[in-house]
């Protein structure tokens, strides 16, 4: 294997296993301090079970971040020093912020974690506050860091070198706010969904447990809310790509020619080489519209660029296609729920209600890897967009694929020890927590 | 500025020693304490072993922020040892977590358990050799050479053995101690005794292979050493703590121990930073890298500087709560 290839694979394999533990991270203390919330003003045993499992659950998933993360910290210079060399004092102020904010998420943690007994239950209770707070915040600042290889400023390129830093504007550069706010309400997306669909399974076969039905409430009111605001942010996503990278946009939506009037391109497989999309459909004008607010504004083609710079497009595609579809899969789902919830609560124990939230676990997560995909692959060949290419970057040392072939082989390991420890960790809540039991209600 | 930075670095990297290598160690101690050890150990890392962990990734955001040559040239020359002992961390402190979380024990605790305790040994020789690797100087500059002159070499020969072993033993030491404190019936408590004896040998004999290693490899570290007052202060500070520490292991109160520890792995270390300062990495040929010669640019110092500041201003109480929660009181 080529040591680039090696390199880049590598990188989006730490970096894809890590954004699932990272979402966990944010939306799972929120989803804690809500239920534990609730069970300090109702005093119902279930919101105390749920606080309480969840958080048993969840401290496997905190280590795996918290390692996987320390991993990405290293794995930026072992793959990329070129890249670190020249980054480092430009986006090293973010990831300043970061480190204080996951100092202060560990030890709240660890308070939260721990402190079931040994607290007063308010204190208990802020910091589980404190966590999803600080969970929230390392998110931001490490997007901050990411929108700057899309959108680099604060500083000028000469002679191979960056002068001029001024890391607060390379902080907050054009590409921060939509990426960091579309990133927090996905984490929120994907976990919500996630949790209610195994609350939803566990439900399925036994429609009467209150502990299930207390779990699969909270995470779908925070899922609906946050999967019907996605797509409004990911339409402020699209018309900031339009504006920062065109290339990008242009791949995404395999629009090969400049054009007006641009048709959006739902589906599809691009082809490179007669340069047009096939099985898609056409909805002339959506893009323009999309991109730039009008129907006939023009929406610059990858005819634009050189074949060298250029991003791979059949990959970009897809993935845009697969964030989209699962988007608006979740949306649907959000706005059922709250039409159901305000009218037909009898439909929300309905077997098939429960079955569609099931089938809809991974899709959160399936949206997040392909939009992330999206976003790094779209900056091709570029690792600093304009500034850096990814080649020019990577790490001279030969033999980069061992690498990655044993940190796959230790991220596939973890994958199965995880899954089978949830299993187990499920499978015990009926014996553990009172409102799982079978009879109640 | 660049003072005051330096200062939270090197205060970062005693914190991970002393915390993260008590961590460390108990997997290390684990090996010979057995079954009952086990659970001692649990109960004394499983609520601070994140945070403790944090100190490394805050030492890493300072170097490549701050010093940004010295962690392109790190990961660049010391890519094999660094790789290794991300694989350790990473098995670690999943295999810990597991063994801790699973409440049904079955056979899978055994595997959890190899791999805590052998991940707990490759771990911190791995970090040691990357630590002699940077005090040996046989990184060459420009990373110009054959591939074993540059990727295998400067990590791979006697003196980077030694600073493993002696990681390990230092490690082992720590945690013993710390376990000392930790362990309420009298026979583990005379066990951990026992060992943080064994273990403080073990770490003496190291240093001392360290040394003349050294030689061996035409580093004359012993010149450093006696050439710096510094250092032989600190040095003569670390030999008059033990009579101290063996008296506190005793003590009701295991609070003077744990400070009594601490000081005295800060002294080995401030001593060491005392020897080489300012230098980072020494490089074949004479070309090191310092804190000097790549800092980075002023706005980005003063970023890191306010971001440190703030953070220790949040940091500080937390962790005093955190240690004060599970800690303070002996239940
Ligand atoms: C639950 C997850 C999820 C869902 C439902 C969506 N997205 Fe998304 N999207 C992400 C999760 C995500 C992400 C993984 O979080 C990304 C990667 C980088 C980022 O900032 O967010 C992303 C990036 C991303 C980008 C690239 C931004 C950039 O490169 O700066 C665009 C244009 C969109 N999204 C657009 C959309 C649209 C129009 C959606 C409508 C349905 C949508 N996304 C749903
Ligand atoms: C601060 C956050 C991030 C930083 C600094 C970062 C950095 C990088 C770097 C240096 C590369 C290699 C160069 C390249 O191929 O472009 C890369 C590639 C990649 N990253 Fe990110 N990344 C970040 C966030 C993420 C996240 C959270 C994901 C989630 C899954 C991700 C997915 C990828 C993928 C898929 C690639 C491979 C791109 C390709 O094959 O072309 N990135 N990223
Ligand atoms: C956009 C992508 C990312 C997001 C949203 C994100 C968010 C998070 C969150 C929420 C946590 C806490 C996780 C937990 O407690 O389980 C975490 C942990 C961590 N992340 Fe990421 N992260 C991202 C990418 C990165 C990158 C690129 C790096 C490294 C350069 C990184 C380094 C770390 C580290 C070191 C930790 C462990 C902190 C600890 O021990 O508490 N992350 N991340």
């Amino acid at each position: 294997m080529e040591d680039l290839l090696a390199a880049r694979l590598q990188m989006a394999l730490s970096l894809g296993f890590h954004i699932v533990f990272a979402c966990i991270g944010i939306a799972m203390p929120v989803f804690m301090a809500f239920s534990e919330w609730r069970w300090l003003r109702t005093g119902r045993q279930a919101y105390l079970d749920v606080a309480k499992a969840w958080s048993k659950g969840v401290a496997i998933f905190f280590a795996v971040g918290a390692v996987s993360g320390t991993v990405l910290s290293f794995e930026l210079g072992l793959l990329f020093p070129e890249f670190m060399k020249h980054a480092g004092p430009i986006i090293g102020m973010p990831f300043s912020w970061e480190g204080t904010a996951f100092f202060v998420e560990a030890i709240a943690l660890g308070v939260f974690l721990y402190g079931w007994k040994k607290l007063n239950k308010w204190v208990h209770w802020i910091s589980g506050i404190v966590v999803g707070i600080s969970g929230i915040m390392s998110g931001i600042f490490v997007v901050a860091a990411n929108s700057w290889m899309n959108s680099p400023t604060g500083f000028v390129w000469k002679d191979g070198k960056a002068t001029e830093i001024d890391p607060v504007a390379a902080m907050f550069n054009d590409a921060w706010f939509s990426q960091a706010l579309h990133m927090t309400l996905a984490a929120f997306v994907a976990t919500a969904f996630a949790v209610a669909g195994v609350h939803a399974f566990l439900l399925i076969k036994n429609r009467k447990i209150e502990f299930h039905k207390t779990a699969l409430k909270i995470a779908l009111s925070f899922g609906a809310v946050a999967a019907i605001l996605q797509p409004l942010s990911g339409d402020i996503s699209a018309k900031d790509v339009a504006k920062r990278q065109p290339a990008k946009l242009a791949a995404l939506e395999a629009h090969y020619k400049t054009s007006t009037h641009a048709g959006f391109v739902f589906g599809g497989i691009p082809n490179n080489k007669t340069e047009q999309v096939d099985y898609a459909i056409h909805v002339p004008g959506l893009l323009s519209y999309l991109a730039h607010g009008d129907f006939n504004a023009e929406v610059i083609g990858l005819d634009k660029f050189p074949k060298e710079e250029r991003p791979p497009v059949v990959i970009t595609h897809v993935a845009f296609q697969i964030m989209i579809l699962s988007g608006c899969l979740l949306a649907l789902a959000g706005l059922l729920f709250i039409i159901f919830s305000t009218r037909w609560k009898n439909i929300l124990s309905k077997k098939w209600w429960l079955v569609f939230i099931a089938w809809l676990t991974p899709i959160g997560f399936i949206a997040v890897e392909a939009g992330w995909t999206v976003t790094e692959t779209g900056r091709q060949p570029w690792i600093i967009y304009g500034v850096m290419k990814t080649k020019d970057a990577v790490s001279t040392m030969p033999g980069l694929q061992y690498s990655f072939y044993s940190i796959m082989a230790v991220y596939v390991l973890l994958t199965i020890i995880i899954i089978w420890l949830m299993r187990k960790h499920i499978a015990r809540l009926q014996t553990d927590y009172p409102s799982a039991k079978i009879e109640t209600e | 500025m660049l003072q005051i930075i330096i200062i939270i670095l090197a205060v970062a990297f005693i914190l991970y020693t002393i915390l993260g290598g008590a961590d460390f160690g108990a997997g290390i101690l684990e090996i010979f304490a057995g079954r009952r050890g086990e659970r001692t150990v649990s109960k004394a890392i499983a609520p601070v072993w994140e945070a403790n962990h944090v100190w490394l990734i805050l030492a890493i955001v300072i170097i490549f922020t701050g010093f940004p040559l010295v962690y392109a040239t790190l990961s660049l020359s010391l890519h094999i040892p660094l790789m290794v002992v991300l694989i350790g961390i990473v098995l670690r402190g999943t295999a810990f977590t597991f063994r801790y979380y699973d409440v049904s024990p079955d056979k899978t605790h055994k595997y959890f358990t190899s791999f805590f305790e052998i991940s707990s040994f490759i771990t911190p020789f791995f970090l040691g050799i990357t630590l002699g690797a940077m005090i040996l100087g046989d990184i060459p500059p420009d990373n110009a050479g054959s591939f074993s002159e540059r990727f295998i070499l400067p990590w791979f020969n006697l003196f980077c053995v030694a600073m493993g072993l002696f990681t390990i033993a230092i490690f082992g030491y720590i945690a013993a101690v710390f376990l000392t404190g930790e362990a309420k019936n009298t026979p583990e408590q005379r066990k951990y005794s026992r060992l943080s004896k064994i273990f403080l040998s073990s770490t003496f004999a190291m240093g001392l292979l360290v040394f003349l290693s050294a030689e061996y490899n035409n580093r004359h570290l012993l010149a450093d050493f006696f050439g710096s007052v510094l250092c032989i202060i600190s040095f003569s500070l670390v030999i008059l703590l033990i009579p101290v520490i063996f008296y506190l292991v005793n003590h009701p109160k295991t609070i003077y121990l744990r400070i009594a520890i601490g000081a005295q792995v800060a002294l080995i270390i401030f001593g060491w930073f005392a020897m080489q300062f300012p230098v980072i990495i020494f490089e074949k040929g004479g070309t090191h890298l310092t804190f000097y010669n790549t800092q980075a640019p002023y706005a980005t110092l003063y970023q890191l500087f306010i971001a440190l500041i703030v953070g220790l201003i949040l940091i500080v109480p937390c962790f005093y709560f955190l240690f004060k929660v599970f800690k303070g009181s002996d239940e």
